[in-house]
Parts: C-alpha cells; sequence; structure tokens
C-alpha cells in the first residue's frame, strides 16, 4: 500500500518546510507533467557541510513526503555523502512499492537536491576561492 | 428485465465482447473509465485483425495477385464504412493517417505553407496540444498570427471572444468538437458559420465526439474534420481526416513518396488522385480494416443509442458526485461524456493511484492541455470517461472508491 501513515504525516505535516531567505544556494525543479512543483534551500557552511535545509513546493503526496523526509536526513551531512545519494537510497527511505510511472514523483526532489549541490559547486563556492 | 428494456442499450450484453473487461486488476473487477485516452476492443475487431494476417495479408494497390486484391478491396471497404459514418459526400473525402495528431499536422504543414505574413490562425484556449502546438510552431515559421476563442469560468467557448478573434484576416479556424480535458461540448456549427462568413477554412477535431455522437460532417459544413481510430473501439495506428473534395484538391501533399505519386521523372513529379495523395508510402492496411470492424460494431448497436447511454452515465455520475463535498468538479452543462474533477487538497495523481489499488482506471494530469489548465488555474485534474460497456453499478464502485480517497487522506 503506496499511502502509508508516515507518507501521509510528511505529506500533512511536511518538516522543513519553507524558504531561506539568505541561503548559500537555492534550486527549483518541475515535472512538467504532473505539476509537482519543488524548491530546495541550503546553508552550506565552509567546511561543506549543510548547516539548514528547507524546501517549498506543491504536488502528490509522494513528491512532497519524499522531500520532506529527504529534508530531514540531510542536515549535518556532507556535501560528497549528498552526491552519492542515489535513487535506491530515496525507495529504500520510502519504504513503500513505487510503481514505474511514480518513479519521477519521488524522485523529484533527489534532483532538486543533487542539481542544488551541483550549482553551488560549479557556481557559488568556486566563484569565492576565485 | 423492464429495467434493462428501458435503458438505451443493453451494457451488459456488450460486455461479452470486450475480453478485457473480465481481467481483474489488483484482484478487484476492472472498472475501465480512461475511454477518452483509449477505447477497449471488442472480439470483433481483434478477430478480424488476426483472420487478416493469418488470410490475407498483402500490400495494397500495387500487388496484382489474389492476395493483394483481397487486402485492397478490404482497406476501401473500410474507407468506404468511414466515410458512410460520419456523413462524407465521397470516399475520395476520406484519408487515413497514423492519428488525429498526424492528421492535424498534415493541415498545419499543408495549409499554412501558402499563407501570407500577418494572416491568422484561430483556435481555443481549450485545445489539446495536437491541435495547438502545430499551429503555434507553423505561425512561428512562417510569421503568421495565432489568436486564441477563449473560455469562460465553466470551461465553455465564449460566444463574444468566437466573434471578436474569427476576422476578414483569418484564414483558418481549429476547434475541438468535444475538450478532453474538461469535457466542454463546443457550437461547432456556429463556429463554422462565422468562420465562413469571414472566409476561412474551417477544421474540427473530433477525436472525443465522433465515438460518441453521429457526426454529419455535411450538417456542420466543416471543411476539415480529423478524429482517430483507438478511441472508437478500432486499434491503434490509424486516424482519419475529413476533407472536402475541392479543398483537398488544392493543397500541398504533406509526405511525399511512393503511391501518392502519379508520375515521377528527374525533374519533376504529377500526383496522385485523392485520397491516394496524402497516403504516401505503405498504409496502415490492418489498422484501417480493424477500424472499419470498429464502426460496424458501433453502427450494429446504434451510435445514437451509445450517446443516449453514454451521457445517461454522464448524468448519474454528476448527479451521485454532487453529494460528495469534498470533490469538485469541472466544466459546463453542455458537456461530452467525461468528467474532469478534483478531491480537494489531494492530487489528482493520487486520486487515481487509489482508484487504481480498487481496479477503477481513470486519467489524472494536464490532459495534453497545459494552457487550458493554465487558465482555469488548475495544476491537474482526474477525469473518468464512459463508452457502452460501462454501467451504472461500475459509477457506484467509483464513488464508494473515491470516499477512500477521502478516508485515506483525511480530507
Amino acid at each position: 500500500m503506496m499511502y502509508q501513515e508516515n507518507i501521509l504525516d510528511h505529506y500533512k505535516n511536511p518538516r522543513n518546510f519553507g524558504k531561506i531567505e539568505n541561503a548559500t544556494v537555492h534550486h527549483h525543479e518541475k515535472n512538467p507533467l504532473c505539476g509537482d512543483e519543488i524548491s530546495f534551500y541550503f546553508i552550506i557552511d565552509e567546511h561543506n557541510v549543510i548547516k539548514d535545509v528547507k524546501f517549498s513546493g506543491h504536488g502528490c503526496a509522494i513528491s512532497q513526503a519524499s522531500a520532506s523526509m529527504l529534508s530531514e536526513s540531510l542536515k549535518g551531512k556532507k556535501l560528497d555523502e549528498i552526491e552519492n545519494l542515489t535513487k535506491e537510497d530515496i525507495l529504500e527511505m520510502l519504504g513503500i512499492p513505487i510503481s514505474p510511472v511514480r518513479l519521477k514523483c519521488a524522485l523529484l526532489s533527489l534532483d532538486t537536491v543533487k542539481n542544488s549541490i551541483l550549482i553551488f559547486e560549479r557556481y557559488v563556492r568556486n566563484k569565492h576561492a576565485v | 428485465m423492464l429495467k434493462a428494456q428501458m435503458k438505451s442499450l443493453d451494457a451488459e450484453k456488450i460486455r461479452k465482447d470486450f475480453p478485457i473487461l473480465s481481467r481483474k486488476v489488483h484482484g478487484k473487477k476492472l472498472v475501465y473509465f480512461d475511454n477518452a485516452a483509449t477505447s477497449q476492443k471488442p472480439r470483433q475487431v481483434i478477430d478480424a485483425i488476426t483472420h487478416y494476417y493469418e488470410n490475407y495479408n498483402a500490400n495494397v494497390h500495387r500487388s496484382i495477385h489474389q492476395l493483394g486484391e483481397e487486402a485492397t478491396a478490404a482497406y476501401e471497404n473500410a474507407r468506404g464504412k468511414v466515410g458512410d459514418f460520419i456523413s462524407a459526400n465521397s470516399i475520395q473525402e476520406i484519408i487515413f493517417t497514423k492519428n488525429s495528431t498526424e492528421a492535424l499536422n498534415l493541415l498545419a504543414y499543408s495549409l499554412t505553407a501558402d499563407l501570407k505574413k500577418e494572416d491568422e490562425i484561430v483556435i481555443s484556449q481549450l485545445e489539446h496540444h495536437s491541435n495547438f502546438v502545430p499551429w503555434q510552431q507553423m505561425a512561428k515559421i512562417f510569421g503568421l498570427r495565432l489568436k486564441f476563442i477563449e473560455v469562460n469560468k465553466d470551461g465553455s467557448l465564449n460566444e463574444e471572444s468566437i466573434k471578436e478573434q474569427i476576422t476578414k484576416n483569418t484564414k483558418i479556424v481549429s476547434v475541438s468538437h468535444i475538450s478532453n480535458a474538461i469535457g466542454s461540448l463546443n457550437p461547432v456549427e456556429d463556429i463554422t458559420k462565422i468562420a465562413h462568413e469571414n472566409g476561412a477554412s474551417m477544421i474540427i477535431d473530433g477525436s472525443q465526439s465522433v465515438p460518441h455522437m453521429k457526426v454529419d460532417v455535411q450538417k456542420i459544413s466543416s471543411d476539415f474534420y480529423v478524429f482517430t481510430g483507438h478511441k472508437m473501439l478500432g486499434p491503434t495506428g490509424v486516424g482519419v481526416l475529413h476533407g472536402k473534395k475541392e479543398m483537398l484538391e488544392k493543397m500541398r501533399p504533406f509526405l511525399y513518396g511512393g503511391e501518392m505519386i502519379n508520375e515521377v521523372g528527374f525533374e519533376e513529379t504529377t500526383f496522385n488522385k485523392l485520397p491516394y495523395k496524402f497516403e504516401a508510402g505503405t498504409p496502415n492496411i490492418i489498422e484501417a480494416i480493424g477500424l472499419g470492424v470498429a464502426v460496424d460494431y458501433l453502427n450494429q448497436i446504434g451510435i445514437k443509442n451509445i450517446y443516449e447511454h453514454d451521457m445517461e452515465l454522464t448524468d448519474y455520475a454528476l448527479e451521485r458526485m454532487k453529494e460528495l463535498d469534498f470533490v469538485e468538479v469541472y466544466g459546463p452543462k453542455e458537456r461530452g461524456p467525461l468528467v474532469s474533477f478534483n478531491v480537494k487538497k489531494v492530487h489528482a495523481h493520487d486520486v487515481s493511484q487509489i482508484l487504481d489499488s480498487e481496479g477503477i482506471a481513470i486519467r489524472a494530469g494536464h490532459h495534453c492541455a497545459m494552457p487550458l489548465m493554465k487558465v482555469m488555474g488548475l495544476q491537474a485534474t482526474a477525469r473518468a470517461s464512459f463508452y457502452l460497456y460501462n454501467t451504472n453499478e461500475e459509477v457506484d464502485h467509483f464513488i464508494l472508491a473515491l470516499k477512500k480517497v477521502k478516508k485515506v487522506f483525511g480530507v
């Protein structure tokens, strides 16, 4: 059963929901086919550690619960740990069977997070270094 | 028994012709309410396909042998059936395409090539992407003006806007007969009249209408009318373009190649007569034959009976959905046999997923009508669409499943 109590709980009461005004990096992704949208905001310190994270967005229960659960696991993590996150990690985190057509809902948050980090590494961090 | 006689058709009897309807989904009886996406196929159509491959598979119009003659006769016979079904003037007006999308692209490519800069094309805000993107892109390539008939809040076309947008500069008007996204039944005869008064050609996308209601292209007087086979019990891979003969004759071909030619020289080529001028290459022979058998099936039940049945079901579903205060229904009163809706505070995909767990197939998303969704301020909707084999009991099951959505999400 896809709509287990914890999924619905995260959907109705998303953790770390909101924006960070002075975020080190933020990034928005959407899934036009579904209308799911997610933005992630990060504060990243000089040791490449996530000090704070928030997300906002709207869409189906799977996409939003996945973002909420993922946000909980990111605080205190180093960037390379995040880079190594895989599709399987997300599916394990959700703990429910995800059909192929819903996979992009489940993985939208991971894509958004990974692309946020990419943007940070390519454009934000290097800007300071140079 | 008395109750069955009062019905416009015997759905229970019809269901026996559709093998797929006896299968189970997640251990539940399949309720197929995704007919606007594609219909199921009766045994007669499935058998006709096998029969063709086992007995007279051959290419058409070129093979001088018995199989070729039989295949050609069956293919052309199907063209005749399809023509009669929409009251076409002659079989020369019936062109087989891959689907409605290809028919609309054929028109977009062929008709816009001869337009001048600043000429206008008018479509509506509620069109499917297939009747939207081709015109938008042609307008960009040739510097044409693309204008939109606006929709009212309920999703019907705004009458004032129809008159405002279609002007003496308008060369092409292209509007759907029934909206696939929210079901609006559009006043295509009136729009055709206004288009013709302004000297514009009228195209109608009948993908959602031809499966369910009597369409008479002579009465509507459209210049072009397109639809697709797989939504009306036929196989995928065959669509139909109906065009007035005098219009088709002066148009450029869309696809070039074999069969569409008369004589080919190193410098020049002359083209085949209608309808072959628009059917390049080996056509979708079996798909067309299958569509012909589907038309036989629809005729045997009677398209008027099918219309009454589908609308009775739609009215019943709308009536029952009124009981559910957590459900929001979209679309105007004048509609085709589909209901677009949302469960408040629940995404349409989640609704669809929970219904699926109850064996009910519906569609959820933007229905290939993103501009309309934007105008109506929606992200997505769920859509239940009905056909001749659906029953009131299935609607009751659907209502129960919607109550389950409410329970799961606690809305």
